[in-house]
């Protein structure tokens, strides 16, 4: 049976940042998710959820689907989407503004986090109409991340 | 160790109330970028950061660290300690540096392996 969790990301709210990873993370670990898969998924959604709030013009949203085989992310927005994928993948890339430097964040390795973490991870972007990611944890045992 | 003998050695101030403090501390880790942290960081290291935001409690919580070390003398807003509690995450406060408390936790943790 599929298990699915839902969450919404509100552009700018930077005092609920990281919410939907860290509940995310508790529920994965209340039905039984390892602490080691969970912790991938927490950090792949903390990342994503933090790439919404600064970055996507009207937040987004976070989904997680858990089955026997594998915990699926898809994090979506609509805009305004990534003119360069290559170079926002490359590690200590950023365009974060100031106010997210400040806290700590725009070290460039948001997208990088979440593929390092993910056994699967495909991203689509287009200019103007929105950013689509997919990451896949697979729940075997000793499944490490690529 | 455990880490209410590190914040005993280290002269700690508790932040978070009704927080478990005995549990292991594996070793540390210094860093106030978040995302290194998430790449760097291990169950059970205890994190020293000046960051002070709410966003070093979901940081800590899925990375499992042992707790959260603010250094420099920072306390972070009543909200930012108290999701800290919700989350089951010890925040810590010390008044020397990050540096200063790296050193001393560096030095506490490798006396605890001889």
């Amino acid at each position: 049976m599929n298990t699915n969790f839902s969450y919404d990301v509100h552009a700018g709210d930077i005092e609920q940042g990281g919410s939907a990873s860290a509940a995310l993370k508790s529920e994965l670990r209340k039905i039984g998710i390892c602490e080691e898969q969970a912790r991938r998924a927490g950090i792949i959604v903390f990342e994503g959820e933090m790439n919404l709030l600064v970055y996507a013009t009207n937040g987004g949203t976070v989904n997680a689907t858990v089955t026997s085989e594998a915990i699926t992310i898809t994090i979506e927005d609509a805009g305004p989407g990534i003119a360069d994928i290559d170079l926002a993948m490359t590690p200590g890339y950023s365009t974060a503004p100031d106010w997210a430097l400040n806290l700590g964040f725009g070290a460039g390795m948001g997208l990088v986090n979440m593929q390092r973490n993910s056994n699967f991870f495909e991203i689509h972007s287009h200019t103007g109409k929105g950013t689509l990611i997919r990451c896949r944890v697979n729940r075997r045992k000793n499944d490490a991340a690529d | 160790m455990l880490l209410t003998d590190v914040v005993t050695a280290l002269g700690l101030q508790v932040l978070t109330s009704g927080v478990d403090l005995d549990h292991e501390v594996r070793s540390g880790i210094v860093c106030d970028l978040l995302s290194v942290v998430l790449a760097k960081a291990q169950q059970n290291d205890l994190w020293i950061t000046i960051q002070r935001h709410q966003n070093i409690v979901a940081v800590a919580k899925v990375t499992s660290v042992a707790g959260v070390i603010l250094a420099d003398g920072i306390i972070p807003e009543q909200a930012v300690i108290d999701r800290a509690s919700k989350e089951e995450i010890p925040l810590l406060a010390a008044k020397e540096s990050s540096f200063v408390v790296s050193g001393k936790l560096f030095a506490l943790l490798s006396s605890g392996e001889e």
